[in-house]
């Protein structure tokens, strides 16, 4: 209850001070100074606050259609970057879940039968990595939050399969969570499944009759499967199966095979209810996603740059290369992490200079999202290095992949020089052996099998980590690549 | 500049900071100078640097003294400074969760992102990896950093993912970030060895402890190589080109001393890459070998034979040295003071350095080493042909054609029995042995020094089997001392 008076206290201050400036109505720098001065203290306060107040300034505005109200331009793109980072890095939830909608609708009604009527449930959401999952459950969870009935009764209790290794560590989690460290104290439990029930106990009313309802979501629920007998799981399963204390088990995998990773009794007590959000996106869905991602809020204190900046957008996301650049990600992944991460690359381009976004900034993004980190890592290497890659390809060719090591590398690069009888690359074994490691330590050249120990370094056996595309490119990119060793790499004859 | 902390682990003759660096030129040059000059040391950003500051930086929300001084600082970094910085944003805003950067080593990835945190006064904290040899001390360094001794304190013995995560989260309830926290994590490559759950968890860091913080891991290795089975939540990756060879002429010619012209040095520094660019492009190791070679160099014009101009004999003069010290000093097989030492004996003795000469072996295991050798190398059907007075009627060519294509000498040794070695022995050994206790501990000892390597597991007490563990090279200097000619003896130089 604490945090709600909060957050509304934190509402309610704009309201005093707007409505307190009012009666100046032709100052329109101090109107904007108001905005200004709350919107600086935005970051420190958390994004549920933040949300609320901009609703709460939506309201305002467009009550007052607050169009006149102009900020300078540094203002306008200091706002921009504060909202859009906030949806691309810090993962702000949007108002609805777009797309899940029938997803969202089962879950609020799941829990809610948890929440209110005391019901057991256990469901799994499965799908690919940045597909919604956490954005769904914590877009519901905030729907439920919503529910009076639902706040005051629902415990949550929320285990991360990255975090909590072990079952002890889980435990100790819930009962932090829970808020029943006192009650526990020093007392030993026989068992695990002793100990929970003595948590799950210790949530009774009074009356001992009926207990207050828990949700436990387990993030990267693959990673608990892995824990020793899955105690973790059976209990949670079997307190939700058996009636013992209401509870709700939402588990949040990417893996599709995870019913495969539990235990036979595990499996049984589970409900075998599962969401799956596998992405039906259509391209023309994923254009107005990409249009919807840019724009700005209505709430925006800026009404005339909210419109041109909207503007520019769709006109943006209408732009014939920029549709051909979506396209190929949209090919690639249509999920949301990896569109934030283009246009995170898009919107550090924005500046008080270039208040817009351009398709060359897309442009460019999408090449710097996409470009080949091997490729890129062979433009570094010296003019020796890239000798002994090309040889290592040509090994590969003539023997088909089989692996190879330092002796045959050097002897191919010696018939090239032999071939070319020049002087200008002749370096000794030690030299090119420096080179070869430093190969290795690039991790481009593995060793083909791992007891090795006793072998020489010349004769360990490597394998090549680089296919042929990548080293023609990165020739084609390398900085005054001699002709001649362009020729050999073309053919292991020239 | 440009060092960063990322090779303390290697060879003591590799990396020096800076003015280490200068001191080694300052106290070359002092024995020769008279009389010795106060050593400057030119603060990065004067003199001639000024000519080649392409752009300056320019963000919002940051002090422009203090952009204009770090814009001074990364030379020949402008447009991933730039780039890094519009990422990051103004301090207060969002940053992406975590980046990825990459590049060669020497290619300012830490200088840039330490002079960012440092001069712009962020919140962060560098860890490197090789640090770091258990988590604890990863935690700990981070809490103490951001919240003071106190939260680090609050760390139980042996921490979890989960108790770090707990106390951050407790910690920024009560202090939350005013500006972007920063997490900088030196030779990331290493994380993947630590506990599988760490690096997705630093990934997703801002998430899991709601607070604005971002995590930047530096390293050499290309994301590809980093992903887990089940996939994580994808870093930006940003990467760091190498220089080109103007830029290293630039920035190896701002060490220089100032007792001596520019043009002087950078002609200087011109020979040097002309002679190690093609095989090394780490600007730490070219810049450490810049000063051990530079008093070399200015001999000829201190003792008054060459002017400063006179480039052509100048290059004369130091080319060979500089040759002599890519076999010696760049490959660590003597040390920087090792070096210098021989600057001034000029004793020119260098054939002697190499671990060749060094093994001084007794009589027999010098033979019994060349058997080895030749049963290491040769194939077993050859030996009666090498060491039989009458071998029959095996026609040189015919003999020859068989398996001519792979030679042993690129496949590597094969391992013998010990029979074998013995019966080698006694062809090639000049006096009649008895096969003695000596002869057979000589061979265990050969073992020891790893001259040899025993195949076979130690259990097979009846036939072990071996394998030569030597080069050509050291082979040949042995069978010279005892008059033997090996060459004649190979199957591979028929």
């Amino acid at each position: 209850m604490g945090v709600l008076t909060c957050a509304a206290a934190i509402t309610y201050k704009p309201l005093q001070r707007v409505f307190f400036r009012q009666p100046i109505r032709g100052d329109l720098q101090s109107k904007a100074e108001v905005v200004i001065s709350d919107s600086a203290e935005l970051p420190r306060k958390s994004r549920h606050f933040h949300h609320n107040t901009f609703r709460f300034f939506h309201t305002i505005m467009s009550k007052r259609k607050a169009k006149d109200a102009h900020l300078p331009i540094g203002e306008c793109i200091n706002q921009v970057h504060q909202i859009l980072r906030k949806r691309f890095c810090h993962q702000q939830l949007p108002d609805k879940p777009e797309g899940l909608e029938a997803q969202h609708k089962h879950l609020v009604e799941l829990l809610k039968r948890t929440a209110v009527h005391g019901e057991s449930n256990s469901v799994l959401i499965v799908g690919p990595r940045g597909a919604g999952k956490t954005m769904l459950l914590r877009s519901v969870l905030r729907d439920l939050s919503e529910e009076t009935e639902v706040q005051k009764n629902l415990l949550q209790v929320h285990l991360n399969g990255l975090l909590q290794t072990d079952d002890r560590i889980a435990l100790k989690e819930i009962t932090r969570q829970l808020h029943l460290e006192n009650v526990v104290g020093d007392r030993v439990f026989g068992s695990f499944a002793e100990n929970l029930g003595f948590l799950l106990d210790a949530l009774k009313k009074g009356d001992r009759s009926s207990s207050r309802p828990v949700l436990f979501v387990l993030d990267e629920f693959d990673l608990f499967a892995h824990h020793k007998n899955q105690t973790l799981l059976y209990n949670l399963f079997d307190v939700s199966q058996s009636a013992q204390a209401p509870l709700a088990v939402v588990g949040l995998t990417c893996r599709l095979d995870v019913l495969e990773l539990l235990e036979k009794r595990v499996k049984s007590r589970f409900s075998h209810r599962q969401i799956h959000l596998l992405s039906t996106l259509t391209f023309s869905h994923y254009l107005d996603r990409v249009r919807a991602q840019l724009s700005l809020p209505d709430g925006f204190p800026d009404g005339k740059f909210v419109e041109e900046w909207n503007a520019a957008v769709t006109t943006l996301c209408e732009d014939k290369s920029v549709v051909e650049v979506l396209q190929r990600h949209y090919n690639s992944s249509k999920d949301f992490r990896s569109l934030h991460m283009l246009l995170m690359l898009c919107l550090s381009r924005v500046s008080v200079a270039k208040p817009a976004i351009t398709p060359a900034d897309l442009l460019d993004a999408s090449r710097l999202c996409v470009a080949d980190a091997k490729a890129n890592m062979l433009h570094g290497l010296s003019i020796l290095e890239l000798c002994l890659i090309i040889a290592m390809k040509h090994l590969n060719d003539v023997y088909e992949g089989e692996p190879f090591n330092l002796q045959m590398v050097h002897n191919e690069f010696k018939k090239f020089l032999q071939r070319k009888s020049s002087s200008l690359y002749n370096f000794e074994q030690p030299v090119i052996m420096k080179a070869f490691e430093h190969l290795q330590q690039l991790e481009l050249i593995r060793p083909a099998d791992s007891s090795s120990a006793k072998t020489q370094r010349e004769y360990q056996l490597m394998r090549l980590m680089l296919d042929h595309g990548q080293i023609m490119e990165a020739l084609q990119k390398y900085p005054q690549c001699p002709t001649d060793i362009k020729q050999w790499a073309m053919s292991a004859f020239a | 500049m440009h060092q960063s902390a990322e090779n303390e682990t290697c060879a003591p003759a590799k990396s020096y900071p800076r003015k280490v660096v200068f001191s080694i030129c300052a106290h070359i040059q002092q024995r020769e100078m008279s009389p010795p000059e106060p050593v400057f040391v030119t603060p990065a950003g004067g003199g001639s640097e000024q000519s080649w500051m392409a752009g300056l930086l320019e963000h919002p929300g940051y002090d422009e003294e203090r952009l204009r001084r770090v814009s001074e600082q990364l030379s020949c970094r402008e447009v991933q400074a730039g780039l890094l910085l519009s990422l990051m944003g103004q301090p207060q805003q969002y940053c992406y969760p975590s980046l990825f950067i990459y590049g060669h080593r020497a290619s300012g990835k830490s200088h840039v992102v330490n002079v960012f945190m440092k001069d712009l006064e962020l919140p962060h904290v560098t860890v490197s990896c090789v640090e770091c040899v258990s988590v604890a001390l990863l935690f700990e360094k981070v809490l103490r950093s951001f919240f003071g001794c106190d939260a680090a304190s609050l760390l139980p013995r042996s921490p979890s993912l989960s108790d770090f995560v707990r106390i951050y989260r407790q910690q920024s309830s009560q202090s939350p970030a005013k500006q972007t926290r920063y997490i900088v994590m030196e030779k990331a490559e290493l994380l993947r060895d630590a506990d599988v759950n760490l690096l997705p968890a630093l990934l997703r860091l801002q998430e899991l402890v709601k607070d604005n913080v971002s995590v930047i891991l530096l390293s050499e290795i290309v994301w590809d190589k980093f992903r887990p089975n089940t996939g994580c939540f994808e870093p930006l990756l940003l990467h760091f080109p190498d220089y080109s060879k103007g830029e290293l002429q630039q920035i190896l010619s701002t060490d220089r001393h100032p007792s001596y012209s520019a043009e002087f040095y950078s002609s200087y520094i011109n020979i040097l890459l002309g002679v190690f660019y093609p095989v090394c492009r780490d600007l730490r190791e070219l810049r450490h070998l810049a000063a051990l070679n530079f008093s070399k160099f200015c001999e000829p014009v201190a003792a008054g034979k060459v002017k400063e101009m006179d480039t052509h004999k100048l290059w004369k003069n130091i080319e060979p040295h500089l040759k002599k010290a890519m076999q010696t000093v760049y490959l660590r097989e003597v040390s920087s003071l090792q070096w210098e030492q021989m600057e001034e004996h000029e004793s020119g003795a260098l054939r002697g350095l190499s671990a060749h000469t060094h093994v001084e072996l007794p009589y027999y295991s010098k033979f019994l080493l060349i058997a080895a050798y030749l049963a290491s190398y040769n194939p077993a059907r050859t030996d009666k042909r090498f060491f039989l007075k009458h071998h029959g009627k095996i026609r040189k060519t015919n003999f020859l054609k068989k398996n001519e294509k792979t030679s042993n000498h690129l496949l590597g040794p094969k391992p013998f029995p010990l029979d074998r070695l013995l019966a080698v022995f006694y062809s090639v050994v000049d006096s009649r042995v008895a096969p003695t206790a000596s002869i057979f501990s000589q061979i265990s000892s050969l073992v020891t020094l790893q001259l040899l390597t025993l195949v076979s597991h130690d259990d097979q007490l009846d036939t072990p089997k071996y394998k030569c563990a030597v080069s050509l090279d050291f082979i040949s200097a042995i069978s010279r001392t005892v008059n033997f000619d090996i060459v004649k003896y190979l199957y591979d130089f028929l």
